[in-house]
């Protein structure tokens, strides 16, 4: 279309002027009209390349390479080693002393050195997007950081939270003092990393986005650069880190819930004490997490009236919740999906179409000039939704699921003799057995 | 008795929820093992995608950015009136910063030999704002384009700068090939 235009432009113009030099120079012209269209397509260059008679020698193109294979795995294995030491000091050493210097490391290395790439927490993202993707094979790296920790948990606890996580460490060194949440704000504020992680995996999967490690409040600092809303963000955590212990680990840190579930079922969960329980209730005021359960009254929970009716009504209403949270998935999909660029773009497109003559959007001006048609960008923008539209059913179930079962956790109630660390949300920080007055 | 039995209850129940916790968590990493791969990854620009918008410049975590022009010296036509270091319209064909493109002059032109001129990037200046990519490519042999330096660049699991590429030119590369250098890297046939 193009080319005829310049031709058809170029014979009225010729016929206009008479033969001679004119005229040749028009040939010239006409050949490098017809030959610029071609000359992005076959790669010849426009200029060719000069033969120098001076000697004069190319310099070639330097690129540095990249950080090598062996550094990554490297990184593994600090992160094995540190994984087994902070086990070893909280399970055999029940030292705060060793755990808090192996945390101070990982600040320094994962943190501060690595500036917080690679992290097990943003992995869930790779380990996603490899089953989601065909064209994502996920790295070894990336692979064991995700599983590493996941799997020293479910033997023996969350020692990965005490000091092998750059984000809890730098948390952890500005506790000055802590409050204690009541319960029922405790458990409304955990349902957050479920919706955390549910929208991750959501994102992760459509190849919408990393949302981790976008909204990663600590990575700025570890950098010590970032945008400025995520400096502000960060400061703040670390803030209010200094009253309500490590918030993000606990209120919104995604890779929590997996941990918290291996966690719960870990083979050497820490105890306390090293013998006997004296009910001294030291060790609970010294948790900075709430993570101590309290012996149970019996009295109080007869009292309370709680008792299997409540429980079997609890269960049977789960299955509500499910329906709830698929319903609200189902309407949120469309809203969901707009983070995606392709679908936000063919709705831009659809919705406002003279934004076409906008010259300063470039999104809108790159896919104009790429060649695609609308109708193709639609047609991917309506797979895209559909993915969202299935993932945040799901999503949403999952939710409803949660929130159930949490319900149904408010009353259970186990017997417990003693003080004792809630598996799910102790962080194996040892803390509390510094304070345990019951020599070994 | 009574609590022997139910503490034999509980600890099978949890040894059974452990092992399978264990079993799951041994099925996610089979199933994403079977789709490994031992390099690592990086993110790379494909210079044939790119369209020069000129985000590179201005969303990298790095400040300024890693991404920076090279020049592939193979494809360099040597011109004097060079689409990528002059201005359009500028007033004359020398060293003047009025009649400079780039921003922050980190491409140097040295006189070769009549008529050619060899240019270079400093890396140091370079800003990744392309430029000179818009004008080399529009109006020259395209040998001025963008790479994402290694040794700068944080490798971060998802690379801020692809998230807003309007023409999706920065993707995931294995780390073994990790430049798309023009001149060694072809355009891939559509």
């Amino acid at each position: 279309m193009k080319k005829r235009f310049h031709f058809q432009y170029i014979l009225r113009l010729s016929k206009s002027l008479p033969f001679g030099e004119v005229r040749r120079g028009f040939f010239f012209l006409l050949l490098a009209f017809c030959l610029l269209p071609f000359a992005s397509f076959t790669q010849q260059q426009r200029f060719p390349k000069p033969e120098f008679s001076t000697g004069y020698e190319q310099p070639s193109t330097v690129v540095p390479e990249p950080r090598a294979l062996a550094f990554e795995y490297f990184d593994v294995a600090v992160l094995l080693i540190v994984l087994s030491l902070t086990t070893w000091a909280v399970l055999k050493k029940r030292s705060r002393q060793y755990v808090l210097w192996l945390s101070l490391f990982t600040l320094a290395y994962f943190g501060f050195y690595r500036e917080g790439c690679i992290c097990s927490i943003g992995s869930i993202q790779n380990v996603t997007l490899s089953f989601a993707n065909p064209n994502y094979a996920i790295s070894v790296t990336a692979l064991l950081f995700f599983v590493l920790p996941l799997a020293f948990t479910l033997f023996f606890g969350r020692t990965f939270c005490a000091g092998a996580c750059p984000l809890g460490a730098i948390q952890d060194v500005v506790i000055m003092k802590p409050i204690s949440l009541p319960k029922w704000l405790n458990k409304t504020l955990g349902l957050i990393p479920y919706l955390y992680l549910s929208l991750a995996v959501l994102f992760a999967a459509t190849g919408t986005d990393f949302i981790i490690c976008r909204y990663d409040p600590f990575v700025g600092i570890f950098r010590m650069d970032a945008k400025f809303h995520m400096v502000v963000l960060g400061i703040a955590f670390l803030l209010m880190g200094m009253f309500v212990a490590r918030p993000y680990c606990r209120f919104l840190c995604p890779y929590s819930v997996l941990l918290s579930w291996m966690s719960r079922f870990s083979r050497h969960h820490m105890t306390i004490t090293p013998s006997k329980c004296i009910q001294c209730k030291l060790c609970a005021s010294s948790c900075p997490f709430d993570a101590i359960d309290y012996p149970t009254n019996e009295k109080e929970v007869i009292k309370s009236g709680l008792g299997p009716k409540r429980f079997l009504t609890y269960a049977l209403v789960i299955p509500l919740w499910m329906a709830i949270g698929v319903f609200v998935g189902a309407k949120s999909h469309t809203f969901l999906s707009k983070a995606n660029p392709d679908v936000y773009l063919a709705e831009l497109l659809i919705s406002k179409p003279e934004i076409k003559n906008d010259k300063d959007n470039i999104d809108v001006q790159t896919f104009l000039s790429s060649g695609k048609t609308l109708e193709m960008l639609v047609k991917e923008a309506e797979i895209i939704r559909n993915k969202f539209y299935i993932g945040s059913m799901i999503a949403g179930g999952f939710m409803g699921l949660v929130i159930g079962m949490t319900l149904l956790n408010t009353v259970v109630f186990r017997k417990r003799q003693d003080y004792e660390p809630h598996r799910g949300n102790c962080l194996s920080c040892a803390r509390c057995m510094n304070y345990c007055p019951v020599e070994k | 008795m009574e609590t022997n039995k139910t503490q034999n209850r509980r600890k099978f129940i949890q040894n059974g929820v452990r092992l399978s916790l264990l079993l799951s968590l041994g099925t996610v990493s089979a199933a994403a093992l079977r789709r490994v791969t031992a390099d690592d990854y990086v993110w790379q620009i494909d210079p044939f995608e790119c369209t020069q918008c000129g985000r590179c410049a201005t969303e990298c975590v790095k400040k300024p950015s890693a991404v920076k022009c090279v020049h592939a010296y193979a494809l360099c036509g040597y011109c004097d009136l060079c689409g990528g270091y002059l201005k359009p319209g500028a007033i004359a064909r020398d060293t003047g910063a009025e009649n400079q493109l780039c921003p922050t002059a980190a491409i140097e032109r040295r006189f070769i030999e009549e008529p050619y001129f060899e240019y270079i990037i400093n890396e140091d200046l370079c800003i990744g704002c392309a430029k000179c990519v818009k004008g080399c490519t529009s109006f020259g042999n395209g040998s001025l384009h963008l790479q994402i330096i290694h040794d700068i660049c944080d490798n971060c699991n998802e690379c801020a700068i692809a998230r807003v590429c309007p023409s999706n030119a920065i993707k995931r590369v294995k780390a073994s090939e990790a430049y798309m250098v023009k001149g060694d890297f072809k355009k891939p046939k559509a």
